[in-house]
């Protein structure tokens, strides 16, 4: 197994390989040549917990700027849209996953990847950039949702 | 005697556990109610006209309840689309409070729907999202199919008319044959009427449910379109066609640009759904034609984005023909949004409001 790094959402220890990207809306990126399969992270399966439906916008070959919406997605704790992680083009969808979203929870790393993109990705940061990163957002992270659970 | 009525659910979607278990609860409850038989589909939308579940949908020719994760315009103008018509049969569970006028008399404008026959049964349409209770959908179906066996229509033309001897004293006689039909056991009935449907169910219940491929195009509210054929002009992929009559029609549903809803904002009536965009007013909520919600967003501080519908609608159609490869055609706005053409009578509660709003001084 590759080595991993550990950010605690409080009790919670959410681990991220190192052998991979990561992209700062809580995707990790596996790829090479411009070519990159994407997954959640552990943290952001641990925030939307069980997955029950995944629906996308896009298909392949759809081309997105950053941030393009793609799809959404309904979980026990949460319902959001989805958003391009990279600019590229949509090469492949894991269709799996429209029957059975429970997979990005058993394998969120593994056989739950979500799509496949071509593009080059120069926005993507390596694991201590992302674990930096969650530091950052951790506290307003849990402010989202304590405040949303107020209302 | 009474009349039967097939209650139909169609799966959503999700693998929402509680939308699961919503669905099954009403499934097993209404198994076991006399005069009701049961199918269940996958979501009505991803069905093809030759799908099974489709299919089973086109041999029920009486009085039928559908209940799905949709509108009830969705639902109905999906049904209608794949040759399933049929009145408006009136639910006590509706989306969303229903302004009673919404079908005002005074709608003089000549719509499809006008134009054409609809077998004489009643179609229910359900939104299993309206209630998170299955007692709520089933008491409500039960309540409609007690309305539906009561139903005196056909009675009340004997009596108007020249009734035959035996039809009088059927009519005198009636309790006699209630109580013969009483005296079948309700489940024998419904097994019964099933077989006769589909000798492989061996059950009351009909589970016709293999998964099928999502899908995403459009469905026309005959109700609202008056052919005007903006859509099939706006459309750049093929999707529209017209019919003999020269009725626009979705000939092609599967040329859609998934994701795209740009012609149902083009559309002057708003009579065009996409039953799976987040938007209600597009997914088929019940909403007066022409006046699309306000959106008051900007007013309490999002960033402006100064884009109309049309704007949106060409925006949205170029990107797609990039996405295709092809070019785009519309960078300038066009010059006659038709959205903003002409708004109709409903205009009133949308000057109201928006004189309240003028006078809360910003």
């Amino acid at each position: 197994m590759t080595a991993e790094r550990v950010f605690m959402m409080g009790e919670f220890a959410a681990q991220f390989p190192s052998d991979r990207h990561y992209a700062r809306n809580h995707m990790w990126a596996m790829g090479t040549n411009g070519l990159w399969k994407f997954g959640f992270t552990a943290y952001a399966v641990r925030l939307l917990q069980d997955v029950y439906f995944l629906d996308w916008t896009v298909e392949p070959e759809t081309t997105l700027r950053e941030k393009d919406e793609i799809g959404s997605i309904e979980s026990k704790k949460a319902e959001s849209d989805l958003y391009a992680p990279i600019a590229g083009t949509v090469v492949r969808l894991n269709d799996q996953l429209l029957q059975d979203p429970s997979t990005i929870n058993v394998d969120k790393y593994g056989n739950g990847w979500l799509f496949e993109m071509a593009g080059v990705g120069d926005n993507l940061i390596n694991v201590d950039e992302y674990i930096t990163h969650l530091n950052g957002v951790w506290e307003v992270t849990q402010r989202t949702i304590k405040g949303q659970l107020n209302e | 005697m009474a009349k039967r009525i097939t209650a139909i659910v169609s799966q959503g979607q999700s693998q929402n556990p509680v939308k699961r278990q919503l669905e099954e609860d009403v499934v097993t409850a209404l198994v076991f109610e006399p005069g009701i038989d049961v199918i269940v589909i996958p979501h009505l939308y991803d069905l093809r006209s030759d799908a099974t579940g489709m299919l089973a949908l086109q041999g029920v020719k009486g009085n039928m309840i559908v209940l799905s994760w949709l509108y009830e315009r969705a639902a109905r103008w999906i049904l209608d689309r794949n040759s399933v018509s049929g009145l408006i049969g009136k639910s006590l569970i509706q989306s969303e409070a229903d302004d009673d006028d919404d079908e005002s008399a005074e709608d003089t404008v000549d719509r499809v729907a006008n134009a054409r026959p609809v077998p004489e049964r009643l179609i229910y349409c359900l939104d299993l999202r309206c209630d998170d209770s299955a007692t709520t959908y089933i008491e409500e179906v039960k309540r409609i199919a007690a309305e539906n066996s009561a139903e005196v229509v056909p009675l009340m033309d004997w009596i108007s008319g020249d009734p035959k001897p035996e039809q009088l004293d059927r009519y005198l006689h009636s309790t006699a044959a209630q109580e013969s039909l009483a005296t079948s056991p309700a489940s024998a009935t419904t097994r019964e009427a099933t077989d006769s449907v589909s000798e492989s169910a061996p059950d009351a219940e009909r589970h016709l449910t293999s998964p099928e491929q999502r899908r995403w195009y459009p469905v026309i509210d005959f109700s609202r379109c008056t052919n005007c054929m903006e859509c099939i002009d706006f459309c750049l992929f093929g999707v529209y066609g017209v019919d003999q009559t020269d009725t626009i029609l979705v000939e092609q549903p599967d040329n859609c640009r998934k994701g795209c809803p740009a012609c149902s904002r083009v559309c002057p009536e708003n009579a065009i759904i996409f039953p799976q965009h987040k938007t209600p007013a597009i997914a088929g909520a019940q909403i007066e034609a022409g006046s699309l919600k306000i959106d008051l967003s900007k007013l309490f501080g999002a960033p402006e984005t100064d884009e109309s519908a049309a704007q949106a609608a060409s925006r949205e159609r170029d990107e797609q023909l990039v996405m295709a490869g092809r070019s785009p055609v519309a960078s300038k706005p066009s010059p006659a949004p038709p959205q903003v053409a002409e708004l109709p009578a409903a205009k009133d509660h949308l000057d109201d409001l928006l004189d309240e709003l003028d006078e809360l001084d910003l």
